[in-house]
């Protein structure tokens, strides 16, 4: 249902970009692009068409920072039950994942969403909860919809919701490499639709495609991107509108226009980035695990958390370097014993490199 | 019809694995969201049974779109997050047919 596929189109694209003898660079923000690239071989495909395309920003896991993950694992120290994405809870602080405090002893749980979390809450009302709330719009209206419900009393979220448009303006901005074209991702833009891209094309003259996930889409993206190039166009065009719409899932904007409110805010590998965060409105605070435990979060509220030493997550997460570059990849860091997020996230590039890397395989 | 959008036949240009689709039932990703069809919606209108047609079938919160029973969603996180236009999604690769026939580039 709804797969696309088509050997011959496929084909036909790769055909049309090969005789252009382009040499361009895009980057997209999406793990799951990411997979889809991967796993088809459909990176080098178009690389030995002219085309790199790197995987920028586009990992909720990989983009929190150190510090947030240090705040929860203070909360699940004083004895509070955390609970988050799987992948979240594998990811290492400076010291500790929230995963071995799991194997402590501590209350740590992984949940399929926040609703998961919601629930345990309801069913042990002894109990303080607390949700590490990742992800981009598409998951800020998951969490959205649960503090519009009034959830029970002893719930509460550590916002580390993060928007898609303001990072890539900051990757553009920081101007360290040369971005000829944005593939824009699918399902955060169900969400948004598509306008809030038009600035970009706009300002700084960049083509840009919202794809979907299957192998044809990605090729059609990268197709409509030359296409805009060649033609000396900057637009946003919507190559998946089986599913997405301009104007986007209005009730969706809504519960997050609703509960949250925008602040400038950290990503791994990034400085501040303008109004890129989402955190509770006041009038919510009563579900803000960072105004509830302000106490107990306060030891760490200057201090400056590092990456992992070795770890190159932040260049990847610029586009600047790929998996391989990074001299601990596949050596000291594996999923089985990850450095660093991007190794950890079943969206981060390493992980995806290796889970298809021929050579990592065989070993 | 010779494309059947409803069937997954793997494309391979360059295959490495078998085609599979995506999963994250078991919460180990985040960012993905997988299509299925909405074969019961609750009294409370809140919460449907979702049939993800590989015999997975698990309850979506559809509180963040308008739907009705025989409509495909895209499910992210246990949440319905967009309907699917299962017209669109038919004329997609006659378009794309289009206009790569179109095109003079």
């Amino acid at each position: 249902m709804f797969s696309l596929k088509d050997k011959k189109l496929a084909k036909q694209i790769v055909s049309k970009i090969k005789k252009l003898d382009v040499n361009y660079k895009f980057m997209h923000v999406c793990g799951t692009h990411q997979d889809t690239l991967v796993k088809n071989g459909l990176d080098e495909l178009l690389s030995s068409c002219g085309i790199e395309i790197s995987q920028g920003p586009g990992c909720p896991v990989c983009v929190t920072t150190p510090k947030e993950i240090e705040e929860m694992l203070i909360l699940a120290k004083k004895g509070i039950t955390v609970a988050s994405f799987g992948d979240m809870i594998n990811v290492p602080g400076e010291k500790q994942s929230l995963q071995n405090l799991k194997t402590e002893g501590y209350d740590v749980k992984t949940v399929y969403g926040i609703e998961d979390a919601v629930k345990h809450a309801a069913e042990n009302k002894d109990e303080e909860v607390v949700f590490m709330a990742v992800g981009f719009e598409t998951t800020a209206p998951t969490t959205a919809s649960v503090i519009l419900k009034k959830p029970p009393k002893n719930f509460s979220i550590l916002s580390c919701h993060r928007t898609i448009p303001p990072a890539l303006k900051s990757i553009i901005e920081m101007g360290e490499i040369k971005i000829d074209g944005l593939i824009e991702p699918g399902h955060v833009s169900t969400i948004i639709g598509t306008e809030p891209y038009e600035f970009l094309s706009k300002k700084y003259k960049i083509p840009q495609v919202v794809a979907g996930f299957e192998p044809l889409d990605i090729l059609m993206s990268v197709w409509m991107l030359v296409k805009q190039i060649k033609n000396e166009k900057a637009c946003i065009e919507n190559e998946y509108y089986r599913a997405v719409h301009k104007k986007g899932n209005e009730i969706a904007q809504k519960a997050i226009k609703d509960v949250f409110e925008t602040k400038t805010v950290k990503w791994r590998g990034f400085p501040k980035i303008k109004n890129s965060g989402l955190i509770l409105k006041d009038k919510y605070k009563e579900y803000n695990a960072r105004k509830k435990y302000e106490d107990a979060l306060k030891i760490i509220e200057n201090k400056e958390f590092k990456e992992p030493k070795g770890c190159r997550c932040g260049e990847l997460l610029r586009g600047l370097i790929t998996p391989s570059q990074c001299p601990l990849y596949a050596k000291k860091c594996t999923p089985t014993t990850p450095v660093g997020p991007c190794m950890v996230s079943f969206e981060g590039s390493c992980n995806i490199q290796f889970r298809y890397d021929k050579k990592t395989i065989k070993n | 019809m010779r494309l059947n959008i409803m069937f997954y036949i793997a494309l391979t240009i360059k295959f490495k694995h078998k085609f599979i689709i995506y999963k994250d039932i078991d919460g180990k990703t985040m960012c993905l969201a997988i299509p299925g069809k909405i074969i019961e919606i609750e009294k409370n209108k809140e919460h449907a049974m979702v049939d993800y047609g590989d015999g997975t079938k698990r309850k979506a919160n559809i509180t963040l779109v308008k739907v009705k029973k025989g409509d495909y969603v895209l499910v992210h996180a246990g949440f319905a997050i967009e309907v699917l236009d299962e017209k669109e999604a038919k004329k997609t690769l006659e378009l794309f047919k289009e206009m790569l026939s179109m095109e003079e580039l």
